[in-house]
């Protein structure tokens, strides 16, 4: 319990931090609201009116208070440019992200699991060596590099897949439009996983327990399967979990690329546009969603390894 | 292992004979062990390392070599393909182009051209044919020069963020390692929050902050950003080297803590960090196209590769070498980084084992 | 299941008659980038049916290497394995994975050093135990349940049915080798190998899973080769012993045989290095200088020479065979055996030289 206990004050502390700085990085970004709801033919006067009424003339930390006051009410203000509340347009936008990142990681696993794991069953075999080289060179392209090439395979010449985003109009569809901006997502990520699973699957099989599991009989696919997949997924877990905090703000360039409506898209046309109150709104959702995440990997993990879980009980 | 500090030999009260009698050790037993000393760099290291001096290299002597300008449009006809010819209209005189922004795909629409200007019927211009070895890009500009010149902001940004992320990151990454307690965990706290922030989208902020693109600002941006991942790695290793016994020998010596960093820490940290900072030039390279792409590099009509393949992105079905050409050049140096790197962290790798 | 057909079909016959075991000439040889490794070089023995053998050295003798090669357990590049092996009459050495996986954990089964580590961290104890009877036996899950309980308590573990729903990090060190030791046993096996059960121990635990492995040895009326360091696990619990040096086997003698009339100055010293009861607390135990030989090139000659208080110029020139001594099944390779008229001369010899050379240095030193 009071492993717990410090974990949430811990927590508690991160999450305060994470949410001033938010606040303070965007307020130092030049120019306030006041300019982007008055537009460049507004005069000083009526700009500087504008700023008392929304309260920007307030010392910082004032202000900080008060938008946090606001921030857990669900209120994080009104964008400049659209004057729609920026709680309301995250809530639309975030969903779309979290279906991505999700889908993205699903693909990234469904083939890093298996390839690891044959990767690993014979070291420096022809399979390991043809998936070291293909991780090596997915590693080497960035997501820019690799949503065009997508595209140009699976939408323009073949014209399999959608290369803009579309509303879905059911779950089949939503796989089939969001494929290739999870592909892009996922093309590294997979890379990654597959690195570390092998990784840890090699270390794995040199255990006592795997010796003792063929001594005792078992078939290979059940020593690899029962007895060597779970201990080794350990860091594979972690990974994943952080990964997914990580791209809540790291999808924005596919979502740019395939004009997905996302938190990101959202973010970079805030800062596109000058809307502080947006960019504000979207960092800050993405900043603590990736401490809560990161929270809460940490807490599966002790549930995930029986060794941690016992011993922190007994903490 | 004998601990230095009990070597009669070492008995002066020099920190820095201490730690050469426990180096001196432990090149002793590493020498002793065949395996290590056989590792190699390998055939693959210096094929990515002369693609990284190629590139270096031409990107350094870009306004000596005999390319075209990057800037001028309709130099070269509209998406033209690689290797395809294509047509200028000249005087007799070589150097004074008729028009220097008039090209042509088709050899008879260039004497059309000059039909018009009523010149070719009397010999007094002709039209030469030329090649764009890698093709043009929509506006008509030479893709080869715009990678060239490209090549110039990647690496300098690649460079100099790395160096910035690496002297700000590393002493913050040291310091935490070797005082420990409460300065490790303020100023890795610290990292931790600033880690929460998505990198790109901090840069993209930082950018939209400056409010010019110019080169520094896209340095300070990338390199900022790069602070607390060098500084986490960078503590984890002080971290192994401040417990070694020649470090220990050397604090328990009684020499000064600037000292110890300097001359125990520092070496050992900078030899791995080194690897590290190749394949951080590969990040920062990326993480400038990546701002580029969105429009956030440097300033057009500089030319950036992230620039050119987002140029691209709406001619993929006519001319998909606009995005893949610049492309194709980002990937190789960067694999060619990873490789280089890779290569180097295994070899720093192996001497760690034997110690 | 395959055991039935066995037994019906070939094993009928050989089920009584002939030993368990029969190893010819065993080669177990490591291809690695310093060059051939030498781990097991020509070993010979047979087990009786219900026997215990002990096979005793030092780490690096071969022994460990020994046990799984004849089980078969050693991966399969980079291994050059030679020699005949014998099991119930089958001719096991060119056995396919496949083929031994019938055999493993349902004829011969094995008990390894370390119970800390060769247990699955994240399975169930009773999930390890169950899933090779499920695999052999074909227990349905239940019948596999109540089984791993019996199994349990017979090894000597308290509240078996609340255990086997625990994980083994929350087992003690002892408790752990007891379950290692019911899976071990679980398909009942004919053959045990117990390689250093008990090294990882606390010395209170020792005797205690040694007398448990004893135990069901006898009652299982099963052949155990025990392998260890140490001269006095394998003293009172074993039918005959075999030494190991340098991947190979010195001295091999039924257990009384050996402990009164040992032969090999390997084994003296192997005997020497253990306390003993008898002599009075603080004395000084010999040990034996030197390290063991570099198994890629074997020094020419007998390979414990070098280390080897009895040594004369000859042994480092041939290397002595695998002769017989007086007593039945009593074999050694040594020229200047222990106990013997050869020996006391080389003894004596060697003790002169010292004596010479050490006078030769004080008087050198005194100049």
């Amino acid at each position: 319990m009071r492993f717990v206990r410090k974990k949430l004050v811990n927590l508690l502390i991160v999450l305060l931090s994470v949410t001033m700085l938010s606040f303070l990085m965007i307020n130092l970004l030049p120019g306030d609201t006041a300019d982007v709801i008055c537009g460049p033919s507004c005069d000083e006067a009526a700009r500087e009116q504008l700023r008392e009424d929304l309260g920007l003339n307030k010392a910082i930390p004032v202000r900080y208070v008060e938008w946090l006051g606001g921030a857990i009410t669900g209120d994080l203000g009104r964008s400049g440019r659209t004057q729609q509340p920026v709680m309301e347009a995250i809530r639309e936008r975030l969903p779309v992200t979290l279906q991505l990142l999700v889908y993205s990681q699903v693909l990234a696993l469904m083939l890093a699991i298996p390839a690891g794991i044959m990767a690993a069953r014979r070291p420096g075999g022809w399979f390991d060596k043809t998936s070291t080289g293909t991780v090596f060179v997915l590693l080497g392209i960035p997501q820019f590099v690799m949503a065009p090439l997508l595209i140009y395979f699976f939408a323009v010449r073949w014209q399999i897949f959608p290369a803009i985003y579309k509303e879905p109009g059911g779950f089949f569809e939503l796989l089939k439009n969001l494929f290739l901006p999870a592909v892009s997502l996922a093309a590294a990520e997979m890379a990654v996983y597959l690195r570390l699973l092998r990784g840890d699957m090699i270390a794995t099989l040199q255990e006592d327990y795997i010796m003792m599991a063929k001594a005792k009989g078992l078939s290979n696919s059940r020593i690899l399967l029962r007895h060597a997949f779970r201990p080794s997924t350990f860091s594979l877990v972690t990974i994943v979990g952080l990964n997914m905090g990580r791209l809540i703000g790291g999808s924005l360039i596919v979502e740019v690329i395939f004009a997905i409506p996302g938190l990101g898209r959202y973010a970079v046309e805030g800062i596109f546009g000058r809307d502080y109150l947006a960019v504000q709104g979207a960092v800050v959702v993405i900043a603590v969603g990736y401490v809560l995440i990161n929270f809460a990997v940490d807490m599966l993990y002790a549930v995930l390894d029986p060794r941690i879980r016992h011993a922190r009980a007994v903490i | 292992m004998p601990v230095p500090s009990s070597d009669p030999q070492a008995d002066e009260s020099s920190a820095a004979a201490a730690s050469a009698t426990a180096a001196a050790l432990l090149v002793a037993e590493t020498l002793a062990d065949e395996d290590v000393v056989k590792k190699k760099l390998g055939f693959g290291f210096y094929i990515s390392a002369g693609w990284v001096v190629l590139i270096s290299l031409t990107a350094l002597l870009a306004p000596f070599l005999p390319l075209q300008k990057y800037d001028k449009t309709n130099l070269v006809p509209q998406r033209l393909d690689p290797f395809q010819k294509y047509y200028v209209a000249h005087d007799y005189d070589p150097e004074s182009d008729l028009d220097s922004t008039k090209s042509f795909e088709y050899v008879n629409e260039c004497q059309d051209h000059l039909e018009d200007r009523g010149g070719f019927a009397e010999g007094l211009r002709y039209c030469s044919n030329q090649v764009a070895v890698l093709g043009a890009d929509s506006l008509g500009r030479d893709i080869l020069s715009r990678v060239v010149w490209g090549a110039r902001v990647s690496l300098i940004v690649g460079l100099g963020a790395v160096t910035l992320g690496m002297l700000l990151g590393g002493s913050i990454g040291i310091i935490a390692g070797y005082f420990r307690g409460r300065t490790e965990t303020a100023l890795m706290g610290i990292m931790d929050i600033l880690l929460a922030f998505p990198a790109l989208l901090l840069a993209l902020a930082i950018v939209t902050f400056a409010d010019n693109h110019s080169i520094p600002v896209v340095v300070a941006a990338i390199g900022l950003v790069g602070i607390p991942p060098v500084a986490r790695l960078i503590r984890a290793n002080t971290l192994v080297y401040s417990q070694r016994e020649f470090v220990l020998a050397a604090r328990t010596l009684g020499a000064s803590n600037k000292r110890v960093i300097v001359r125990e820490v520092l070496p050992n940290v900078a030899l791995p960090g080194v690897s590290f900072a190749v394949i951080g030039i590969a990040i920062a390279i990326v993480a400038e196209g990546g701002l580029a792409f969105l429009g956030l590099s440097v300033d057009p009509p500089t030319p950036t590769w992230g620039g050119m393949i987002n140029d691209g992105r709406n001619f993929l079905e006519d001319a998909p070498h606009i995005t893949f050409v610049p492309a194709a050049v980002m990937v190789i140096t960067v694999l060619a980084l990873n490789f280089a790197g890779d290569r180097l962290r295994s070899l720093f790798d192996v001497k760690e084992g034997a110690l | 299941m395959s055991r039935k057909v066995i037994t019906t079909d070939e094993g009928a016959p050989s089920a009584d008659a002939g030993p368990l075991l029969e190893v010819t000439d065993l080669k177990t040889h490591f291809r690695t980038d310093k060059g051939r490794v030498r781990a097991v070089d020509g070993v010979t023995f047979t087990l009786g049916r219900g026997k215990t053998l002990g096979v005793v050295g030092e780490s690096g003798s071969g022994k460990t290497i020994l046990s799984r090669s004849i089980m078969g357990l050693l991966p399969r590049h980079n291994v050059i394995r030679e020699g005949s092996v014998r099991y119930d009459g089958r001719e096991i050495s060119d056995y396919s994975e496949d083929q031994m996986r019938a055999i493993w954990g349902s004829e011969m089964a094995m008990v390894f050093q370390d119970p800390m580590t060769s247990l699955n961290p994240v399975l169930k104890i009773g999930r390890q135990i169950t899933e090779s009877l499920r695999q052999h036996l074909h227990m349905d899950k239940d019948e596999a349940t109540e089984t791993a309980i019996a199994l349990l308590s017979s090894v000597g573990i308290p509240e078996p049915s609340v255990r086997i729903d625990e994980f083994p990090h929350q087992l003690s060190g002892g408790m752990r080798q007891r379950v290692t030791i019911a899976i071990a046993l679980a398909c009942g096996p004919k053959l045990l190998f117990a390689d250093e059960p008990t090294t990882a121990l606390d010395v209170t635990v020792q005797a205690q899973i040694l007398n448990l492995l004893q135990k069901q040895q006898r009652e299982r009326h099963m052949a155990m080769i025990l392998v260890t360091h140490d001269l006095g696990v394998v003293a009172g619990r074993t039918d005959e012993i075999a030494v190991m040096y340098g991947g190979q086997v010195v001295e091999k003698a039924p257990t009384p045989v050996l402990f009164a009339k040992m032969k090999m100055p390997y084994t003296e010293a192997l005997m020497n290095s253990i306390p003993k009861l008898e002599s009075p607390s603080h004395t000084r135990l010999e040990v034996i200088a030197g390290r063991p030989p570099d198994l890629v090139n074997p020094p020419k000659g007998c390979k414990f020479a070098p280390r080897c208080r009895y040594a004369q110029p000859k042994c480092f020139e041939h290397e002595p065979p695998l002769v017989q001594g007086e007593d039945e099944g009593h074999y050694f390779r040594c020229w200047f055996p222990v106990g013997t008229p050869e020996g006391q001369f080389a003894l004596k010899r060697n003790d002169e030289i010292r004596a010479k050379q050490t006078a030769a240095s004080a008087a050198g030193g005194g100049a």
